[in-house]
């Protein structure tokens, strides 16, 4: 078992983590036709969005209800009136995703109070469907605001699709994707399902959104993603698959809801993870086809083959990757995942840092994970072979003459953020291959 | 920060904002997002943007970590010393802070900071909750400088009391208050001089330093671009002080004729007219006649090469027409620049640009160019495509709106990686400019696939037909 430190400093220095507001706003951001609302102070948006831009080198739709120091002592009521009207009438958006943020939470705005009575004076914003979520910027890290996020999003009231039920459309299931979780990772996650026969409902689907591709018009809001009306048929899904412990909760409510089962599989990337997701795709189709028929579940020959693959590019890249030691700064879901892929591969994990609590950390293949900053990392990752963590962690790297793989948010100085994939079968691979690359480059 | 000291700044007289008629506080300083607007940076944003060029002093945030967290280590200000400036330090509050107060946790950062990185100072930002909780800042920086024996500096710039623009502001006050003045320089010389404003984004003030040595200028205290923190301690003692961003310190700039007697004057690096008028203006205010004489030898020599260079661009970009989307005072150095090389700047933007500015724009503008006073993406698009713009130069949050537009597209604000001002800076600029404008991309990213063309369509039409009929057509089509 794990022991989780966390740190005694008063200070960060170099910090980890980002704000939770930015998470959920992520999660928004895969929801097709929305404008995440940040409630409080202009700089808190221009921070998350200036971050975001540098990350996925795209357009990010996102606004501010501009509280002043006025405002938020007389409360942000008329500023999010104000702020909804405004985007209603410039974007018309589909939805909208309001998220408070340090300075209202510390206001105590009564957010449902103020909707409420938004709604009884605007009833012609009866049909736009405002997901809520309060993340504070003093309670937990980016990964938190992101799950806060998807729970709402499945918590909120869609209303009923307008066209009727479609016997012959195929079964549907909800898949939670994690804030560790990429554009790319979403895609490839999208495409095994449907290949399946499946049809996934994403919450949320950043490969719509964030993905770079290049669209004809100019968005003030988000061009893909998750629509209303899959939001409206969220309680038709036979089942759903939570991707990341931190989705655990979602996967709850869905199931007290609509009474979905769900499955969660705490990581994407390695052999036996893969399996198993793939296992539990096969068996909820198994499920569907006549139960008298009592043979294996077919798996698609792609996978199949892309598992031999895998098993290849693992002989191949252990020679470079066993008994190396490894430090790694990531939030926890995304934590938890490399280190296992790691470890099944015989290296050696020499420190590991995350920004938040969670279940997991109790379980990671270390004997201490600490809660801290990249000061702490820049302390423990001394004689480490690798480094994996956000941009932010050049510095330290180069200090330390580490080289250093990047993951998480934010990442800078790199291309493709919008569509690298690391899980399922091939993204394992790909990131078997990045990292036997770097060794191999070090003559290691 | 008081509230009189708050409303002063708004006023700040030195400012062109507050020489219009109406009353009251003016609109480019106390601007501040509408709510559902596109959105600027805040107070604290442009706090940090003034200060933390500072190199080798430390900049501790004391709030929760969406301040600092989200845009630690993003600055574009390059150094060429110290790198503790690059550092993130937040006290990253939590619940329990918000409730007992933050002022031990900050007073205990303040002390780890300190212990183990021994910086000349450090800087202290309030940001939106610590000041709303009520965090008395200045007592604790007061009771830290005496413990630790280095100066621990307040900047009270919660986001909530505004812009960017008067967040740069209460940074110069910090330095007027806690910083200039208490040094005393090695040596002085007649021809001491601060610059004031330019914060060295990628290395722009290496492309200037360079000719007022040659000229036999001596700059002494550069505020804040790559300074250290003892040299701004003692620029009260230059001669002159230059303005580079024009009105975003300029309360430094009175305040320190008004203490110590140093004039100052407003000056751009961008563009060959702007740059010869600033290396004048310094000769005349400062200099005798050798030093004039000095000046004119320089710029004669610097043209004579900088036209060598710049040949083979002049030829490439003449009447080539761009849309030019950004703040301030970067608008007419722009498009001097732009002038400088034979391209028409058919619009550009004055939003927060001063009468002044827009006074300067409008001349360089000529009748038929378009003053955007409000911008958001569907306006730019609008003017590019009533223009028929050849490219739009905006700041990088504009770049997407661009590409997506499919134009050309080169970005001037503060994350850019080349540096501009100068008379070398302009041919780094030249070459964007060409590169930008006759790169092989545009064409491609505005390029149908093969099927979405009409010929396609035709052929979609075709495909129902049967297969002799559809080969005689499309003989008959080549
Ligand atoms: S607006 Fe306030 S809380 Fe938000 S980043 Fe600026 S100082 Fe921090």
């Amino acid at each position: 078992m794990t022991t989780v430190t966390k740190s005694k400093k008063s200070v960060a220095v170099n910090p980890l983590k980002q704000s939770p507001p930015l998470g959920a706003a992520l999660a928004f951001l895969g929801l097709k036709g929305i404008v995440p609302l940040f409630h409080g102070s202009q700089g808190c948006t221009a921070f998350a969005k200036v971050l975001l831009v540098r990350h996925f080198r795209e357009a990010i739709p996102l606004a501010t209800t501009a509280m002043t120091e006025v405002s938020t002592i007389l409360g942000g009521e008329d500023n999010i009136e104000q702020a909804i009207l405004t985007l209603v009438e410039k974007a018309q958006p589909d939805l909208i995703g309001l998220l408070t943020t340090g300075l209202t939470e510390t206001r105590g705005d009564d957010m449902n109070g103020i909707l409420k009575s938004i709604r009884q004076r605007h009833p012609e914003l009866d049909s736009l469907p405002i997901i809520f979520v309060s993340t504070p910027d003093y309670k937990g890290a980016l990964q938190d605001g992101f799950a806060a996020a998807v729970q709402s999003i499945v918590s909120t009231d869609y209303g009923t699709p307008v066209e009727t039920f479609q016997f012959n459309s195929l079964p549907q299931v909800t898949i939670l994707a994690g804030s560790q979780l990429s554009p790319g990772d979403v895609e490839e996650i999208k495409e095994i399902v449907e290949t399946f026969g499946l049809k996934p409902l994403m919450i949320p689907d950043l490969s719509g959104s964030v993905d770079g591709h290049l669209d004809d018009d100019y968005n003030s809001k988000t061009p893909g993603g998750t629509s209303l009306e899959q939001l409206q048929q969220l309680d038709r899904s036979l089942f759903t698959i939570a991707i990341g412990e931190s989705m655990r909760p979602a996967a709850e409510i869905l199931q007290q809801r609509f009474g979905t089962e769900y499955e969660v599989i705490p990581r994407l990337a390695g052999l036996a993870p893969v399996d198993s997701f793939i296992w539990q795709l096969a068996q909820i189709i198994d499920a569907q086809t006549d139960p008298r028929f009592l043979g294996s579940p077919q798996i698609p020959a792609r996978y199949k083959r892309q598992r031999r693959q895998l098993q290849d590019a693992i002989l191949d890249t252990h020679f470079y990757l066993g008994g190396k030691k490894i430090s790694l700064a990531l939030e926890p879901d995304l934590l938890y995942q490399t280190i296992w892929l790691l470890k099944d591969m015989g290296a050696e994990i020499q420190a590991a840092v995350t920004t938040t609590k969670s279940p997991l950390l109790k379980e990671l293949a270390i004997d201490n994970v600490t809660i801290g900053d990249l000061e702490d990392l820049e302390d423990l990752a001394v004689g480490s072979d690798l480094i994996i963590t956000n941009s932010q962690g050049k510095g330290l790297a180069d200090k330390l003459n580490i080289p250093l793989y990047r993951m998480g948010y934010p990442i800078y100085d790199r291309l493709g953020n919008g569509s690298r994939c690391l899980v399922g079968y091939r993204g394992t691979m790909q990131f078997l291959f990045d990292l036997g690359n770097i060794f191999i480059e070090l003559g290691h | 920060m008081t509230k009189p000291k708050i409303a002063d700044l708004l006023n700040e007289p030195g400012c062109e904002h507050n020489h219009k008629k109406e009353k009251g506080k003016n609109k480019a300083c106390t601007q501040q997002a509408k709510p559902g607007a596109a959105q600027g940076g805040c107070a604290f944003d442009g706090a940090s943007i003034a200060l933390v060029p500072i190199t080798d002093a430390a900049h501790l945030v004391h709030g929760p970590i969406a301040c600092a967290g989200n845009s630690w280590g993003s600055r574009g200000s390059l150094s060429s010393g110290a790198t503790t400036y690059k550092m993130g330090f937040t006290t990253d509050i939590s619940e329990n802070d918000i409730v007992f107060g933050g002022e031990k946790r900050l007073y205990k950062a303040i002390a780890q900071v300190i212990k183990r990185y021994h910086p000349p100072a450090v800087f202290v930002y309030s940001t939106c909750v610590t000041a709303l909780i009520g965090d008395d800042l200045d007592a604790v920086c007061e009771a830290a400088t005496k413990k630790f024996a280095t100066p621990i500096i307040p900047v009270n710039s919660p986001g909530f009391v505004g812009s960017k623009n008067l967040g740069n502001r209460l940074a110069g006050e910090s330095l007027l208050d806690y910083v200039v003045g208490t040094a005393e320089p090695e040596y002085t010389t007649p021809y001491d001089i601060n610059l004031i404003g330019e914060y060295n984004i990628a290395g722009e003030l290496w492309g200037v330093l360079p000719l007022f040595e040659k000229v036999g200028i001596r700059v002494l205290s550069k505020i804040t671009g790559d300074a250290t923190f003892e040299e701004i301690r003692y620029a009260h003692r230059a001669k002159l002080n230059v303005m580079i961003c024009s009105k975003a310190l300029i309360n430094m700039g009175r305040k320190m004729e008004e203490r110590y007697g140093i004039p100052y004057i407003e000056e751009s690096f961008y563009g060959v007219e702007d740059m010869n008028r600033c290396l004048r203006n310094i000769a005349q205010k400062i200099g005798d006649e050798a030093l004039k004489q000095r000046v004119e030898t320089v710029i004669a020599e610097e043209i004579a090469k900088l036209d060598i260079a710049l040949a083979p661009y002049r030829a490439r970009l003449k009447d080539k027409k761009m849309v030019l989307y950004t703040g301030g005072v970067k608008s007419w150095s722009v498009m001097s620049a732009a002038q400088d090389l034979g391209m028409k700047v058919v619009a550009t933007s004055t939003k927060k640009s001063t009468e002044e500015d827009k006074a300067k724009i409008k001349k360089l503008l000529g009748k038929d160019g378009i003053q955007l006073a409000k911008g958001n993406a569907q306006e730019i698009l609008r003017v590019i495509k009533k223009t028929q713009a050849d490219m739009l130069v905006a700041g990088g949050r504009n770049q997407y709106t661009a590409l997506k537009a499919r134009i050309p597209f080169l970005d001037i604000n503060q994350e850019r990686h080349n540096p501009y001002a100068g008379y070398v800076g302009l041919i780094e600029m030249a070459k964007e400019f060409d590169r930008a404008l006759h790169s092989p991309i545009w064409q491609q990213v505005r390029q149908p696939a093969p099927w979405e063309t009409e010929e396609s369509q035709e052929l979609e039409v075709l495909k129902d037909t049967p297969s002799d009929i559809r080969s005689q057509k499309l003989e008959a089509r080549s």
